[in-house]
């Protein structure tokens, strides 16, 4: 049996590019995938702890954040589709007339 | 692994819950297909009534308690107060937006729905005892106000806020998920009262320590995006300018106060053995953010990006009565939501009032020289500046005054101070407002179209906010009785 500590470097790796993802790619779309990158790491450390202890409970959130990371991306691409519209861009840099 | 059981569930505990969201669902379809293009200002008043029943739905809760869902969800007066709250802030929003809409030319039945739903997010959160209902909560309340923040289609800056919102808000949930999973590796559980009948239980090994607090750490993180702490504040200008005004309003008080509501369970319970690794942690948040959010507003010329940048300030004031996690904080952290919700929901409605059709300004200069034209409203928008920046008799003054009472006694006597300090700075941009209004000349025609909706909205908030500030007595006996069996 492969050690719950190997599983959770792994996640940990994955939610840091997830991470670095939405800091440096400017791409939206990109960003969403670097989102469910780390929303999906989290969902690996879930199933690895609840492996270990017996336990169902991690295994059901597991679910529940799958669902919502769909609602998310759901909303988000259509938002992206609004923007491209009558921006015919999906570079989030170039979406900035609110300056803050 | 033990067998998956159908927990218990008593339905009566979560009776204003369940109310607003099959409220909800049918007004969707009634929207569809039974009111007329044209008339979905009829769906709007249906939304209220929906919420005006919900919260009476509660009213005979009030001295029931318990939990259900296997102790996921919990019904006490303090979750019921904050229904109360919530109720009032989404139904005051839809009045504000019933000819808002309209005039702006972005009238959708959803969005009436969808305000509800977003309500109904907030009440799972004041509900929730356990980090997968929280974690729900947050995400159906904010996917809810990332369509509402993009309502405004085809406005750019509508959908820009919209994107900005969800980009950061989905970054944040990712954290969320990422510390609870950290956090039930540390402690096999994802329950409240779980994790904190651990944390009593048995001193944690070093390994396990590492996890719970980097878990808790990011838990916090996910909640001070949500809440736009400072240094996790970026977006919350910008949203509040794209957005429409009413949402802007419902968010300014309903995201902030309802996960600040969650966190307070989650400090107080579940996190309590830890309190001496968080309390520091906080405080260093709230003392800049306090700082921050009153020094942006100050250079401000837009009246929404200076709400927003006070909500800001306002979130740190509210901080202060949680990190204090006493009963005492507790009693004057509601007190506050409910002077600062109904205090700031008027200030927009008079933000709304002077906003023209098809423009997107919302500059202070179009406040000079409103008594002359509206004397009415313009003191009503003094009356809220007042209380915004707590100057007695008004709601503001009270609540501040308790929150820094609650602080000082609990400790926290150097942050009370700065919240003195911030406050007297915040004086000033609040009462630039007040004397553009009464002493200086109108810079432009600029014509306040009031309506019924935004009357009663306005007239709701000036009375209240004059109310709670002349007799407080009744206000706080409610959020005292609020406490009674505070339990997770």
């Amino acid at each position: 049996m492969v050690p719950t500590a190997y599983y959770i470097i792994l996640s940990a790796a994955l939610f840091t590019i997830g991470v670095l993802g939405v800091l440096i790619r400017r791409n939206a779309i990109v960003v969403f995938m670097s989102v469910e990158l780390m929303l999906n790491a989290a969902n690996l450390a879930l199933v690895a702890f609840a492996r270990e202890r017996l336990n169902v409970d991690g295994q059901v959130l597991v679910f529940f954040v799958i669902t919502v990371a769909a609602a998310e991306v759901a909303v988000g691409l259509a938002l992206l589709v609004a923007i491209f519209r009558t921006k015919n861009t999906a570079d989030v840099d170039e979406v900035s007339t609110l300056k803050g | 692994m033990e067998p998956l059981q159908i927990p218990p569930v008593n339905l009566i505990l979560l009776a204003p819950l369940l109310t607003v969201v099959g409220w909800a669902s049918a007004l969707l379809l009634v929207d569809v297909f039974l009111i007329p293009e044209g008339k979905k200002k009829l769906t709007g008043y249906l939304a209220i009534a929906g919420l005006l029943v919900a919260g009476l739905v509660g009213l005979p809760l009030w001295n029931v308690s318990g939990s259900t869902f296997s102790g996921m969800l919990v019904l006490d007066r303090y979750s019921l107060s904050l229904t109360w709250i919530f109720v009032i802030v989404g139904a005051l929003s839809i009045a504000m937006a019933l000819d808002y809409l309209p005039r702006h030319g972005i009238e959708q039945g959803e969005f009436y729905p969808l305000i509800m739903f977003a309500v109904a997010g907030m009440i799972l959160l004041a509900q929730g005892t356990d980090l997968i209902v929280l974690f729900l909560g947050i995400e159906a309340l904010s996917i809810t106000l990332y369509i509402l923040t993009g309502f405004a289609y085809p406005r750019l800056t509508s959908e820009e806020a919209a994107m900005k919102y969800l980009v950061l808000g989905a970054f944040a949930a990712g954290f969320f998920v990422y510390g609870i999973a950290l956090v039930y590796g540390a402690t096999g559980t994802t329950s409240l009262a779980g994790i904190a009948e651990f944390l009593g239980r048995q001193t944690l090994v070093a390994e396990d320590q590492t996890l719970l607090l980097a878990g808790a750490g990011m838990v916090l993180i996910a909640f001070s995006f949500k809440t736009a702490l400072v240094p996790f504040h970026m977006w919350t200008p910008d949203v509040y300018e794209g957005s429409p005004t009413p949402v802007a309003a419902f968010m300014s008080v309903g995201t902030k106060g309802a996960a600040l509501a969650a966190l307070l369970r989650v400090l107080a319970f579940a996190f309590e053995g830890v309190q001496a690794y968080w309390l520091p942690v906080l405080a260093a948040l709230a003392a800049i953010t306090m700082v921050v959010g009153n020094l942006g507003a100050l250079g401000q010329t837009n009246v929404k990006r200076m709400l927003a940048y006070s909500s800001i300030g306002h979130a740190g004031y509210i901080l202060l009565g949680i990190m204090v996690a006493s009963e005492r904080g507790a009693e004057a952290f509601l007190f506050y939501l409910l002077a600062y919700a109904l205090t700031n929901l008027g200030a927009f409605g008079v933000v709304i009032a002077l906003e023209q059709q098809g423009e997107s300004v919302w500059s202070i200069e179009d406040f000079a020289g409103l008594y002359q034209r509206r004397p009415m409203l313009a003191v009503a928008m003094a009356l809220f500046m007042f209380s915004l920046a707590g100057v007695p008799p008004t709601a503001g003054f009270m609540a501040k005054f308790f929150i820094f009472t609650a602080a000082y006694e609990g400790g926290l006597g150097w942050l009370a101070l700065v919240g003195v300090i911030t406050s007297a700075i915040a004086a000033y941009f609040y009462l630039r407002v007040v004397v553009k209004m009464f002493m200086q000349e109108p810079a432009r025609e600029v014509q306040p179209e009031l309506n019924r909706g935004l009357n009663a909205d306005i007239i709701i908030a000036g009375v209240a906010t004059l109310l709670i500030g002349l007799v407080p007595t009744p206000f706080i006996f409610l959020a005292q009785q609020s406490l009674v069996a505070l339990g997770g």
